[in-house]
């Protein structure tokens, strides 16, 4: 993975200097909250209801295991114990006090880490596959060319006040797995006729109150002019994008507005401009870049025989791991989600723990996925049985990746000062009412996503079922929605009815799980079932 | 000591007021001209020759308008002051001279020693952009070619 040199050390180390200075500014009082406010934002630090919560980015969800290792330390220094992994691929610890912060922000540089723009109306962390590099259908491998969008992005000074926060996505395979087309930007690497490699830039997508997917604004930018290119789709919006009204100021709704086509014409013009300027990086520094992410030291002529005797081993095996690239090792999800446990979460030990599993078993190497849970990304077949063990033993065992309990779900109100309702204790009851592995596994894929206000920074628009949190007079009430995805096949859902009370939409749930398991034909999945046959067998079940 | 004006050229300020962008458009032979966010900086480039100061307005500094307009003046040959004018805070000042600036006039001032310190917050920059400074990623290469 990639690795600091000095200069991106420094760059670090004065930011944590810069960052101290405006915490005592404002300890002092000579900042206003007003003035600290998008300080502190640019580097993590959001107030919450009952602390300060620290967002720490983890670029393109790539960790060592000396990094995870700092994080589960950092968890028990200066919070309670735990961290949440979120659907940005980042980490954020929810009990910080703010005179400490510039303290935690220099731990997390001694590994190579920050919390630079994981918040504020600027270019945010940048998130890709988690299975870069190690999965069977990817192109390249994406993380270089997030790593020079990272760099780009850091601390760039024509887009720190943009009208709103700007989210980039890259991939390098057809399928989608980080709701590529869900972002600001969407990148997919891809390569041309000549067999060139060049960025797919898809723009205007997004969630929040709005939810759409990303129009193709160009086919093919060559790799060697991905960055200007990017900077003129950024110029674009932040001369044009609206600052009226901070519900209408994310890109998707200038390019809803202006159009598509209008909107490619003017980044084509601003990029015509820009190319004479000369401020993409050159081919070297790609190069540079690449040459930190070259497969790790795979060994040739692995045994591919797993022993499936242990039933509970081989439940976890066919759900949780998927094909490599290379022969005699597989790709490992650890399930952040037990039954009954917070979507996320995860404690200091097993921070730690998962880490010395990257170190012994991984290569050193962890992933955080956009669905909040962690990845081995490099495996040998022959380990799983002692990895699974040492996972089982910590609570970390569930073999539930993409099933009904692999819930994603934003803090709510239970953190968060802008939510409506509660999201964990509903994923909390879902997850218990289908604690049965045999029924899980036999509603197969089934992607929930839970949001606790509008915002939807649990994604409950791309959920096969989607759960929206609002306030209803005064209580929480629970809108049900279905027919999302994030993937390939990306589409929004849509809104059943009326809403419901916390245990009304797990019964309604519930309901729609058997209209499905009624209703499905060889094969299908709840949302294939659903895009076959609408609506409205659904809507009876649940209303009828 | 606390200034109004921080200046970092070696000209002798103009004394000339700004006109506002309309008045320019009309009078047309003004050597200041004074924009506001959503006035399109590209309507200047043919007049930038006559031009000895431009104030771009930050009306309040979350609004990142003016840090695009100034590139764009400064990308197509202005030469002449470019000041950034109203809600410029001390934690803006770095960014806004790397994208141009080279006078301010901050609502609340600014002394000269805090600015000067804002400016040296950064060793290296990542981004090649209108001041001049290499970025990082050249400095990287330039190294290699020398072993």
């Amino acid at each position: 993975m990639y690795q600091y040199d000095h200069y991106d050390q420094a760059m670090v180390d004065a930011r944590v200097a810069e960052f101290r200075g405006q915490v005592e500014r404002r300890l002092s009082g000579e900042l206003t909250e007003d003035q600290f406010k998008p300080l502190r934002l640019k580097n993590g630090l959001y107030l919450q209801l009952h602390a300060y919560m620290l967002r720490v980015a983890i670029p393109y969800g790539t960790l060592s295991s000396r990094q995870m290792r700092l994080l589960g330390d950092i968890a028990d220094k200066y919070d309670r114990g735990y961290g949440h992994f979120t659907t940005r691929q980042n980490l954020q610890y929810n009990w910080i006090k703010l005179e400490q912060t510039p303290d935690i922000l220099a731990d997390l540089a001694t590994v190579e880490m920050h919390a630079i723009q994981t918040s504020g109306n600027c270019i945010r962390n940048i998130s890709s596959d988690q299975y870069a590099g190690a999965a069977a259908d990817e192109l390249v491998d994406p993380r270089p060319y997030a790593e020079l969008l990272r760099q780009w992005s850091s601390f760039h000074p024509e887009f720190d006040y943009l009208p709103r926060k700007f989210k980039f996505a890259v991939i390098a395979s057809e399928t989608d797995r980080a709701a590529m087309r869900l972002h600001d930007i969407g990148i997919q690497i891809v390569a041309n006729a000549a067999g060139e490699i060049g960025a797919k830039f898809h723009v205007g997508g997004g969630m929040g109150r709005t939810p759409m997917i990303a129009p193709v604004i160009r086919e093919f930018v060559p790799a060697l002019q991905m960055i200007s290119y990017a900077e003129a789709c950024l110029r674009v919006y932040n001369r044009y994008g609206r600052r009226d009204n901070k519900y209408k100021a994310r890109i998707k709704i200038l390019i809803h507005e202006i159009g598509a086509d209008e909107y490619r014409r003017q980044v084509e013009e601003e990029f015509a401009h820009i190319l004479t300027l000369g401020l993409e990086p050159p081919a070297a520094e790609l190069a540079r870049i690449q040459s930190f992410f070259a497969d790790p030291s795979f060994e040739a002529e692995l045994p591919e025989a797993i022993d499936r005797s242990d039933p509970d081993f081989a439940v976890w095996l066919d759900q949780n791991t998927v094909a490599h690239k290379h022969p005699g090792y597989t790709v490992v999800t650890i399930s952040l989600k037990p039954i009954g446990g917070i979507p996320g979460d995860a404690s200091a030990d097993q921070m730690r723990l998962m880490a010395d599993l990257a170190r012994d078993y991984s290569f050193d190497e962890l992933r955080v996925t956009h669905t909040q849970n962690i990845v081995l990304p490099h495996v040998k077949k022959a380990d799983l049985y002692a990895l699974w063990q040492m996972l089982e033993g910590a609570g970390l065992g569930s073999a539930n990746l993409d099933l009904i309990s692999d819930i994603i779900a934003c803090p709510g109100l239970d953190y968060c000062s802008l939510a409506n309702a509660r999201s964990i204790p509903l994923a909390q009851k879902i997850s218990a009412r289908f604690a049965d592995m045999d029924r899980q596994r036999d509603l197969g894929e089934l992607k929930v996503k839970i949001s606790g206000c509008i915002n939807a920074c649990g994604h409950h628009h791309a959920g096969h079922i989607g759960i929206l949190g609002v306030d209803r007079k005064g209580t929480e009430n629970y809108q049900l929605s279905f027919g999302g995805s994030e993937a390939a096949d990306t589409s929004l859902a849509q809104i059943t009815g009326p809403g419901f009370s916390e245990d009304g939409v797990v019964d309604a749930l519930e309901k729609a799980t058997e209209v499905y398991l009624a209703q499905r034909s060889d094969g299908e999945r709840f949302l294939d079932t659903y895009r076959r046959i609408g609506m409205a067998p659904f809507k009876e079940a649940i209303y009828g | 000591m606390v200034e109004t004006l921080l200046r970092y050229r070696g000209d002798e300020a103009s004394a000339a007021p700004a006109v506002s962008f309309a008045a320019f458009a009309d009078a047309g032979n003004a050597a200041a001209v004074r924009i506001e966010p959503g006035d399109d900086a590209r309507a200047l480039l043919p007049h930038l020759s006559q031009l000895a100061r431009i104030d771009i307005a930050f009306p309040s500094f979350g609004d990142g308008r003016g840090y695009s307009a100034a590139r764009i003046l400064r990308e197509n040959g202005y030469t002449g002051e470019l000041r950034a004018v109203g809600d410029v805070l001390i934690d803006q000042l770095s960014h806004m001279r790397r994208c141009g600036f080279d006078a301010f006039a901050p609502d609340r001032p600014i002394s000269a020693d805090a600015a000067a310190k804002a400016f040296a917050t950064w060793p290296e920059v990542y981004q090649k952009t209108v001041d001049g400074r290499t970025p990082i990623w050249a400095l990287r290469h330039r190294e290699t070619d020398h072993g």
